[in-house]
Parts: C-alpha cells; sequence; structure tokens
C-alpha cells in the first residue's frame, strides 16, 4: 500500500485516477479496522485532510460550508455551530470517543455508509447538501441521496465529496437528535431519530423527521412530518395525539434488521418512541430561538 | 513496500524515521523511535491502550498511518513527566493504586492530561465521558476516577 496526501482537490482527483484500486480516506476510524478485519488493502490511499477545503468551516451569507474531513470534534466545540444546529452538533458528537472525535468526519460518517451512521440523520433533517469532486467537474447531491445502502453509495467512481453546505434554519426553527445504545457512550445506535422543525408561534409550521439504524439505508418518515404540521406546543409539549401519531408514523416506515443490538421488534418500539421525544425537544428549542 | 520518511516532534525532540506507508503510527513510535509506553490493545480504536496527543489531542495511535504525522508535534506517555518528576497525574495513580495489570495506563494518563489540560476541574461526569474512549479491565475505574480527582486538586493547588 503507498499512501498519498495531496494539497488540493485537482491533485487528488489525479491520483484517483491513477490507480483504478485507489480510495479516498478522512479519520480512516472505520477503514483500518475494516482492513485488520481481513477486507483488503488498497493499493494506494489517499489522506484528504491535507487540502485545506476539506477541513475548513465557513459561515457566510446564511451558509455554513463544512469540509468534509473537518474532525467533528471541531463542530461541537463551535458555540455558534452548536447554537444554530444542536441536534447535528449532539448527532456528531456521539461517533465514538474523545480519541475517535478528533478523527471522524462527516463525509467519512457518511461515505462509509453505515445505516447507523450518526451524523446522518441529522443532517438529512437540515437538508444538507453534498459538493462532490469529480473528473467532469463539481457537482452537489443532497446528503439523503448519497447512501443507496449497507456500505454502498451514490458517489461513482473517482468521486469524492469536498464539503457540505447547511443553511441556517429559519427563524424559530431548531432539531433534536436522539439515539439508543445499550450503554452511555461507545457504541453503534439501535436506533438513531433526527427531528428538525420551524414553529409559528406555538404552531408547528414545517417538520422533518428522519430515522438511521431501523433499515438498509437512512428513512424519512413523511406520516410522522405530516401530524407534526398543524399541530401545537401548550407548556412546553405537543399534544398526545400529535405525539401517538409520529410515533406509529416513526415506527411503522422501519424494515430492520435482528441483530445482537436489537430485534426488529424492539428497533420498531424505539423507533417511534425516539422520533416523539426528539419532535418535542426540537418543538420546545424552537420555540425558545429566535 | 514504498517507504516514506516521516519528520516531526515527539515529546519536543524533532525526529524523523523512515516507515512503511501501512504502518500505523503506534508501530512506528514502537519499532522505529523505541517509545513503547503507548500499547496496542484492540487495535480498532476502541480501547485507547494506544493513545497519544497529536498538536495536543487525544488520538488513537492505531487509528493513524505513520505517514499522516508528518509535520505534527506527538506526546506519548514518555513525555508527560518533567525529567525525573512525575507529572501529577502519574503520582496519584501510583499513590491510589489506580492500576493493576498497567497495559491500559500509558492510554489513560495521556488522556487524563488531555482532560486537565483543558479543564483543571472537572466534575466526576466530564471525567468519565473524557475517559470513555480508554478501557482498563482491571480496577472497575472507580480508582482511575479517584486518581484524576486528586491530581485535578494537586493541579489546581499548583496553579493558585
Amino acid at each position: 500500500m503507498r499512501y498519498a496526501a495531496p494539497t488540493t482537490v485537482d491533485e487528488a482527483l489525479e491520483l484517483l485516477r491513477s490507480d483504478p484500486d485507489s480510495r479516498v480516506f478522512a479519520g480512516a476510524t472505520d477503514l483500518i479496522p475494516q482492513i485488520r478485519a481481513g477486507r483488503p488493502e488498497p493499493a494506494l490511499l489517499i489522506d484528504l485532510k491535507r487540502i485545506e477545503r476539506l477541513v475548513a468551516v465557513s459561515h457566510n451569507n446564511g451558509t455554513w460550508t463544512v469540509g468534509a474531513a473537518t474532525p467533528t470534534a471541531a463542530l461541537t466545540a463551535d458555540t455558534e455551530f452548536s447554537a444554530t444546529f444542536p441536534g447535528l452538533s449532539e448527532a456528531s458528537g456521539l461517533i465514538g470517543s474523545d480519541q475517535i472525535q478528533n478523527r471522524s468526519s462527516w463525509g467519512g460518517n457518511l461515505c462509509n455508509a453505515s445505516p447507523a451512521a450518526d451524523s446522518v440523520p441529522a443532517l438529512i433533517v437540515n437538508d444538507a447538501t453534498a459538493v462532490i469532486a469529480g473528473n467532469s467537474g463539481e457537482r452537489t447531491a443532497s446528503v439523503a441521496d448519497v447512501v443507496t445502502g449497507p456500505g454502498q453509495t451514490s458517489l461513482s467512481d473517482g468521486e469524492f465529496i469536498i464539503e457540505f453546505l447547511v443553511n441556517d434554519p429559519p427563524a424559530n426553527s431548531s432539531d433534536a437528535y436522539l439515539r439508543l445504545i445499550p450503554r452511555t457512550e461507545m457504541d453503534i445506535a439501535v436506533v438513531g431519530a433526527a427531528v428538525q422543525l420551524t414553529m409559528d408561534g406555538d404552531t408547528v409550521a414545517s417538520a422533518r423527521v428522519a430515522l438511521g439504524a431501523v433499515a438498509p439505508t437512512f428513512v424519512r418518515v413523511p406520516d410522522a412530518e405530516a401530524a407534526l404540521v398543524g399541530s401545537s406546543l401548550n407548556n412546553g409539549t405537543l399534544d398526545d395525539g400529535t405525539l401517538d401519531a409520529v410515533a406509529a408514523a416513526a415506527s411503522a416506515a422501519c424494515n430492520p434488521i435482528d441483530d445482537k443490538r436489537g430485534t426488529i421488534q424492539y428497533r420498531r418500539q424505539v423507533a417511534g418512541v425516539l422520533a416523539k421525544r426528539a419532535a418535542q425537544t426540537a418543538a420546545q428549542r424552537a420555540q425558545g430561538a429566535s | 513496500m514504498p517507504r516514506t520518511h516521516v519528520n516531526c516532534t515527539v515529546n519536543g525532540d524533532e525526529v524523523d524515521f523512515l516507515s512503511a506507508d501501512d504502518t500505523s503510527l503506534l508501530n512506528a513510535l514502537r519499532d522505529e523511535l523505541g517509545l513503547i509506553g503507548a500499547k496496542e490493545g484492540c487495535g480498532t480504536g476502541d480501547c485507547g491502550a494506544c493513545t497519544i496527543l497529536v498538536d495536543g489531542r487525544v488520538n488513537c495511535a492505531c487509528l493513524m498511518f505513520a505517514p499522516e504525522a508528518e509535520g505534527t508535534s506527538i506526546t506519548t506517555v514518555e513525555g508527560i513527566a518533567q525529567g525525573d518528576h512525575l507529572h501529577p497525574l502519574q503520582q496519584t495513580f501510583l499513590e491510589g493504586a489506580a492500576l493493576q495489570c498497567g497495559v491500559c495506563t500509558p492510554g489513560f494518563l495521556v488522556s487524563a492530561k488531555a482532560l486537565l489540560d483543558e479543564n483543571s476541574n472537572p466534575t466526576e461526569t466530564e471525567i468519565r465521558f473524557a475517559l470513555a474512549g480508554n478501557l482498563c479491565r482491571c480496577t472497575g475505574y472507580d480508582k482511575i476516577i479517584r486518581a484524576v480527582q486528586e491530581a485535578a486538586v494537586q493541579v489546581n493547588g499548583a496553579s493558585k
């Protein structure tokens, strides 16, 4: 295996073209364990962290631009970012230990394409866009369209994600992400649930709900979103009918597997519970947001 | 196997070494530089026995390729004492018997140092979360937590 650390996007693309058995990486927190577990080592590994755009974070004209290899620790430590997107910040901060946080990135979390990736449901409900480099120039794709199955993405050979674009939410908006793991830290989601919503006074004006770890891909839950829109927050709580409808829709949207972390039935149930709790928290935060 | 010439700073000294490209930084530190404090436990970033500081931040040395160290400043457990004068954490780990077999200890010391460097008066909860990436199969953690709390008192006392 050869190691290369290009300093420009073009140089990285050229390296990818130079060897069909090449692969880009950021933190390597999934890559190295996969190689150690027996996956073949690529002939050429391309480290993206020396490319300035891949590790830069900026906020201009209402849009956050986050380099795809930016360590998630840099995002959770960014107080302005975390105040704007509390749920996305929480989700990003749940990826592994402090050691992992200094290496893990949105680009890696997304392109590893585990359905249990914590940052991805939160990116989806914030309508994040990926900027993708390829041989015919740059293109953009909705983060929701990147993962097509476990370990599978819609990126073509020779492409990689440069950065993510996330727009500031409208006024009176916020988000939340909850996941269930059997211990307090350092585990993979049994279920993850993200909600982003905008309030108009006490009424939910718009909502997005996404689930992780309950299907081969991330799942948007339009029926839960429809149940939320028009409902009202009284004394900090959404009414029971709305919450029950959100939970039922989330459970129904699941297509989970049985594994050591949870059964199909358990995952369905937990997806409903987490979706309604995340909706409640997002609504409370949105009402408090100016 | 291609080999890369790597230049970096380790425990304050400028060093350079030759490394195969697929060698982990952990193996380079141990085999090329003779710094055997950091240990390989799991080799997959779960146990933290290989924890080092890279530019002041905790990292698992097993999850880095050695060429990635180019230009960085690395601290291993060998670099946290001042000459013969142990770091307060090393002293409180010794005095509080915060170890049994000792394999995890270098990682715990480095993680705890990173915590105290950033927050010299952490709560027990903050300590437990900061050390969540370090596994100990002997102590049950309580003595480790107490040693970090005691070291924090000393660090604060020293800075007053």
